[in-house]
């Protein structure tokens, strides 16, 4: 049996994903920052040059913003922790490690890369006028469940993955389609009130929705929003995590 | 008292070609076809003790790596029980965490993570790892500038330090330069001497004979020998040339 240090492995994988991903790139943190930039420029152009439309809290740029930040990260963990047991065959194969710490790591090493556009975010909103206000407090609780909620997912669909290899293109059509279900670039309130049980269940459009109360209208998080984020966040870290002790035992057999 | 022990162990794996797909998926639940199973082990039962050193052999495909893997807990078994007491260090396919593009330092506190080392425990013996592997100054260079001769050599260092209870070697001991060899040798004997298992795999048995007094011979998921490894590798060999003629 594996008897080692699931933190400090944890440690080490995650320093791994960092590592390869910067040390070939000549202008590291730069890229993590364009990708959230050019995204923003882009949707502000089309919404308020093209389709200008009903005004909404703040600078439409930072508005915006709010959600390309937590959307991007969703995307993009979810699809790289899907991948990750397929990909890692030969440690999954070869060492007996806890599995869990897979997909895990590959979750907690897209957060430094959520880390800096954290940090791109907070400048942007003091750059455009907005300035610091007590409410930042609960910025930590509501990433740390978004991060949990990610992870959750991760494990599951990283468990499934391993059975039906198409998975990833499944997670892949998802993203696109979630792009537009999520407020990215429009404001609750143009939704139609029977539907925002939907935006205020997931997580990813919760967060966003508590993000813009905080940083554009420097208000408290609405407490019905936060309960139903931190409902569904941890449900799906528990689901995740019973979903992938099922599903591990038959890994060995299907990779 | 055995550290290792299986009785009527038996693992089969499932023949799903096209079933990882989701296509392939719905046609076996609507054909609703039976399972095809392959068995790549049968009622194999046996035990080591604590401070035995035991040759695994057999043909490609007897179903050695199947057991190692459920030796190493990577899967379980169909019937039967496995119980394994201690810690483990397998090397199996050496190096298989290593990446191209860290250096020799960041990929062996990777492997020790990996294989079970805790930061104190990887803070004491990394340089005794470095001093072991020979790699020197190199080790501060990406991996992909090493020989693969140098790879094999810093794989099995962070393996041996890890100070396992049981200690698998599968087919490694055959890389490396024969001044390295002749090192892994000497630290396997030592690591004997000291009360520790081994478990030695090999399709060439007499590569393994000098290390292990004795010997479990697979053929086809069954054990069709086990015992002093002079008679079972004499045996084994007989049939081996017999069927090369046939």
């Amino acid at each position: 049996m594996w008897r080692g240090d699931a933190i400090y492995l944890l440690h080490n994988l995650i320093l791994k994903d960092f590592r390869i991903r910067y040390r070939n790139m000549s202008l590291g943190v730069f890229w993590s920052l364009l990708n959230p930039l050019v995204m923003m420029g882009v949707l502000t152009f089309v919404f308020t040059q093209v389709f200008p439309r009903a005004s909404t809290d703040g600078p439409f740029a930072i508005f915006v913003l709010c959600g390309i930040i937590p959307f991007n990260f969703f995307a993009l963990a979810w699809s790289s922790a899907t991948v990750s047991i397929v990909d890692n065959v030969t440690l999954v194969k070869r060492v007996s490690i806890p599995r869990e710490i897979v997909p895990v790591s590959v979750v907690l090493g897209n957060c430094v890369h959520l880390g800096i556009q954290i940090a791109l975010l907070l400048l942007l909103v003091i750059v455009f006028g907005k300035g610091v206000n007590v409410h930042w407090l609960w910025l930590p609780l509501v990433w740390v469940l978004e991060i949990a909620f990610v992870c959750g997912v991760g494990l599951l669909f990283s468990a499934l993955d391993v059975y039906v290899r198409d998975m990833r293109y499944v997670v892949e059509s998802a993203n696109t389609v979630l792009f537009w279900l999520v407020p990215v670039f429009y404001p609750l309130s143009s939704v139609r009130p029977e539907f925002h049980f939907v935006y205020e269940y997931n997580p990813i459009a919760a967060l966003i929705l508590v993000l813009r109360t905080i940083l554009l209208e420097a208000k408290p998080p609405v407490a019905s929003t936060l309960v139903k984020l931190a409902f569904t966040s941890v449900f799906a870290l528990i689901l995740g995590y019973i979903g992938f002790r099922m599903l591990k035992r038959r890994f060995y057999d299907y990779l | 008292m055995a550290v290792i022990r299986f009785s009527e162990v038996s693992k089969g794996f499932v023949r799903h070609t096209g079933r990882r797909l989701l296509g392939g998926h719905l046609v076996h639940r609507l054909r609703n076809s039976a399972k095809e199973v392959f068995w790549a082990l049968r009622d194999v039962s046996f035990e080591i003790g604590k401070g035995e050193s035991v040759a695994l052999i057999g043909a490609n495909g007897a179903g050695k790596s199947t057991l190692l893997g459920l030796v190493a807990g990577l899967a379980d078994p169909d019937k039967g029980t496995v119980s394994v007491t201690g810690r483990l260090a397998a090397l199996l396919e050496l190096g298989s965490g290593f990446h191209g593009d860290l250096t020799g330092r960041e990929n062996v506190y990777l492997n020790g993570a990996l294989l079970g080392l805790s930061r104190g425990e990887m803070k004491r013996q990394f340089d005794r790892i470095v001093d072991f592997s020979g790699v020197g100054e190199f080790i501060d260079e990406p991996l992909r500038t090493y020989s693969s001769g140098m790879i094999v050599r810093l794989a099995f260092s962070v393996a041996i330090q890890v100070e396992p209870d049981i200690l698998i070697v599968d087919e490694v001991l055959a890389v490396g330069d024969q001044s390295f060899q002749a090192k892994c040798l000497e630290r396997i004997a030592a690591f004997q001497r000291s009360g520790n298992t081994l478990i030695c795999v090999s399709h060439v048995p007499s590569a393994v004979q000098d290390l292990c007094p004795r010997a479990i011979w697979l053929d086809h998921g069954r054990v069709v020998k086990d015992g002093p490894s002079a008679n079972v590798i004499e045996d084994y060999t007989q049939v081996r040339l017999a069927a090369v003629r046939s």
